[in-house]
């Protein structure tokens, strides 16, 4: 069972590593894109935490929307559409609730994962976010189904995002900027892919100082 | 009259398009989305989104885009308005579809044929 107070907590830690890791993922994204991933993310993540105060008393389909919406005004660039979408999306499945079950979390982030999917006309295998955050989702589910806690399923999601991460720089960008580079992009980490691994980062911490 | 919105990463691209377009067209409906709220580079959904139901009519809205995010931002503008079947989002050079558009809609051409104007500005010989 996750609480709002955690939800909440997630996006905090969360907004934290895109303001720690913002030059890294810039620079990521210099190699293979228009090196603005870190900054992007950093603002929108900033203008987040910003909102955060006025959002304790709603529900967690309400927090996650308005996140979505602020992501899209100010992150500035794809990450913008796309992580916005997810939050978004994710709050559609969450109507109402003030709390989640393990199963509530797992359709959050499958609509979270659908959103980008849709919003990027991407598959797995692009270089991008997704090849890390489908594995992350797979991760999880399969540890929730093997009688897990969520705390647990998290690392190992969490690792199978930096799998992904690591998978990234072996393949060809066919979408985005870095797609302009054909094979002169492999070697590098996709930043998308890199960022979308510390926000399963950050959904572990938040679990693991819940306690449970 | 059909409206064209301007999306661009770059707040002065998309103003200069319109500021160009107006001097051959002075009384098109064109808003310019260009940027952030605070001139960063970048696009902003809620500046899109102002900038669609500033030139919204029945007539219907053409969007030009320069590229990457201007085109996910447009689409996710285009799904906050209830009424969008006639936002359409064009594959067309920035700023020669926005003079193109501004001329053609100005003469009182429907969405249709704005588009089809739009769309052939790709393979408009400059000489």
């Amino acid at each position: 069972m996750a609480t709002k107070a955690e939800v909440l907590d997630f996006i905090r830690i969360y907004g934290d590593k895109m303001a720690e890791h913002r030059q890294e993922l810039t620079d990521f994204d210099q190699a293979i894109g228009d090196g603005d991933h870190g900054i992007n993310m950093n603002r929108g993540f900033k203008a987040v935490s910003e909102k955060l105060p006025t959002l304790g008393d709603k529900n967690i389909d309400d927090i996650l929307k308005a996140v979505g919406m602020t992501l899209v005004s100010t992150v500035g660039g794809a990450s913008g559409p796309l992580y916005g979408t997810a939050f978004m999306k994710a709050g559609t499945v969450l109507k109402g609730k003030e709390e989640l079950s393990d199963q509530d979390v797992i359709s959050a982030f499958e609509e979270g994962v659908g959103g980008i999917k849709f919003r990027g006309k991407a598959v797995q295998g692009e270089k991008t976010i997704l090849d890390s955050m489908i594995p992350a989702i797979d991760a999880i589910k399969k540890s929730i189904s093997e009688g897990n806690s969520m705390t647990v399923a998290l690392e190992a999601g969490e690792k199978a995002a930096w799998e992904g991460v690591e998978y990234t720089k072996t393949i060809i960008a066919t979408k985005g900027r870095a797609s302009y580079l054909g094979e002169r992009s492999i070697g590098h980490q996709d930043p998308g892919a890199t960022s979308m691994a510390y926000l399963f980062q950050a959904a572990k911490e938040a679990a693991k100082k819940s306690g449970k | 009259m059909v409206g064209i919105v301007v999306v661009s990463h770059s707040q002065k691209i998309a103003e200069g398009a319109k500021e160009l377009a107006h001097q051959m067209a002075p009384d098109a409906q064109i808003a310019a989305a260009g940027g952030m709220h605070n001139g960063e580079i970048g696009t902003d959904v809620a500046k899109i989104t102002e900038a669609i139901q500033s030139v919204l009519s029945d007539d219907g809205v053409v969007i030009v885009v320069d590229l990457g995010s201007a085109i996910m931002s447009s689409e996710m503008a285009i799904e906050m308005i209830p009424d969008n079947k006639k936002i359409i989002i064009v594959d067309s050079p920035i700023i020669e579809g926005t003079i193109f558009g501004a001329v053609e809609s100005t003469i009182g051409s429907p969405l249709e044929k704005v588009i089809e104007v739009l769309k052939a500005a790709k393979n408009y010989k400059k000489f």
